[in-house]
């Protein structure tokens, strides 16, 4: 069955109420996310969040407990041809057979994927400089992560995985890396799914975030939403949280005064004011920073609710 | 052909960035009517952000009347920079300073003079409307 968002569009990916228990333990619970076509969407969260475990389930290589995932409308099955040709996939550490050459690489991707694109493989090639006769083992470490991301994008798969992907390259790798990767999701009608470590890159990459944490989605929305939906406070020791406007996400206190980080209606706390109080707007940084702190036990801003206003990413 | 630039560290959202630099280059004249910004693929590479962002930019810069787009072919400047008569600017300043002056002997921090700019701004709006 195809499910529709509100406008008639179909998200790029739907999780509803999704879990995977390894024995008596739960690696993520009641995952319920959507990520709007076109989104180039980050997955944040500290080890042992679930992210991997969500990835797996996305991308048909392991199998939910509980709940679904579907891609442009249709339900994953785990290791099913239809399911694994979707998505692309890129894995931490690019695994490439060592011994083969890239040609070889692009070989196998042709008979493992009807959909196979040999052309847009070989010109990546061309532009990168890199020589398809050459044995993975012989490349560097940012042209195998190339080799791997041009796996994926030459599957033709409408939704994207890369799982930490450039975590293992130097700095100018990385922005290589990422070059290619923003102009592909400029190009081809693409949906990026990035889980990354690396908080402070994101922001230029993402319009769409997701903070998993302690296996539960903490947040999960347009990132200028988001952004736009917290300030950071200023305000005198003694205030107890419940006298602050709205939702408090993560608070230090000095000797003085405090600094709160609030889920709050800025318009509200604009007209209200408050002598003695400050108020600013977040950073990306600080915003993933302050639910990446909160106690995992908390209560999950987006766990139960349906991610936030349906702001769709803009079509090119 | 134009080329953005990107601060990482100003702290000003990346589109808007994007949107005052095209907003200067038209007062500076380095940009003007009938020049192509460059394509949505070749900044996103370029300064490698995400594609919407510049999108997202552009959609400003249209909505503002500065620039549009022309199917199949990218988006243009559609406006040529008119400055405002150097004698209204200082009449304009004048006022504003002596407001601004009035809002700090009142106690008005720089956040609060914001919120109350949006908010006279957005209720003119409406009662243009």
């Amino acid at each position: 069955m195809t499910q529709h968002d509100a406008d008639g569009s179909v998200p790029a990916l739907r999780t509803d109420r999704l879990g995977r228990r390894y024995g008596k333990v739960w690696g993520l619970r009641d995952c319920t996310l959507e990520v709007p076509a076109g989104a180039v969407a980050a997955l944040v969260g500290p080890n042992g969040a679930g992210k991997t475990t969500l990835l797996e389930m996305i991308i048909g290589l392991l199998e939910p407990t509980e709940g679904q995932v579907s891609v442009f409308g249709e339900t994953s099955r785990a290791d099913t041809a239809e399911t694994l040709a979707r998505v692309g996939y890129v894995a931490q550490d690019h695994p490439l057979y060592r011994d083969f050459t890239v040609a070889d690489m692009f070989h196998l991707g042709r008979a493992m994927n009807p959909s196979w694109d040999q052309e847009l493989a070989a010109a990546r090639m061309d532009a990168l400089g890199i020589p398809v006769k050459r044995k993975v083992k012989s490349l560097s470490g940012g042209q195998q992560a190339q080799v791997s991301l041009t796996m994926a994008l030459a599957k033709r798969a409408p939704l994207v995985v890369l799982d930490e992907p450039v975590s293992s390259l130097d700095p100018v790798a990385r922005l290589e890396f990422m070059r290619d990767v923003m102009a592909s999701a400029a190009d081809a009608e693409l949906t990026f799914l990035i889980s990354s470590h690396v908080v402070a890159e994101l922001e230029r990459f993402c319009d769409w975030l997701i903070i998993l944490s302690g296996g539960h989605v903490q947040l999960a929305g347009p990132a200028d939403d988001l952004l736009g939906a917290h300030r950071l406070l200023t305000v005198p020791r003694a205030t107890p949280d419940g006298d602050l406007p709205g939702t408090v996400i993560h608070r230090t206190d000095s000797d003085r005064h405090s600094t709160v980080l609030v889920r709050t209606d800025p318009v509200q706390l604009a007209v209200r004011g408050h002598a003695g109080w400050q108020a600013e707007p977040v950073s990306f940084e600080q915003l993933v920073m302050a639910y990446l702190q909160r106690s995992p036990a908390a209560n999950p801003a987006g766990a139960a609710a349906r991610p936030g206003p349906a702001t769709k990413a803009v079509t090119r | 052909m134009f080329r953005f630039r990107l601060d990482g560290s100003s702290g000003v959202p990346p589109y808007l960035q994007l949107v005052h630099q095209v907003r200067q280059a038209l007062l500076l004249g380095y940009l003007q009517e009938g020049d192509r910004l460059p394509t949505v693929k070749d900044v996103a590479a370029d300064l490698v952000i995400n594609p919407n962002t510049v999108v997202k930019a552009y959609r400003q810069l249209e909505h503002e009347g500065l620039a549009g787009g022309r199917p199949g072919q990218g988006t243009f400047i559609t406006a040529t920079a008119t400055p405002v008569p150097p004698e209204a600017q200082q009449d304009l300043r004048a006022s504003l300073e002596a407001w601004l002056r009035a809002a700090d002997e009142a106690g008005l921090d720089e956040t609060a003079v914001t919120a109350l700019i949006a908010v006279a701004r957005r209720d003119l709006k409406k009662g243009r409307v």
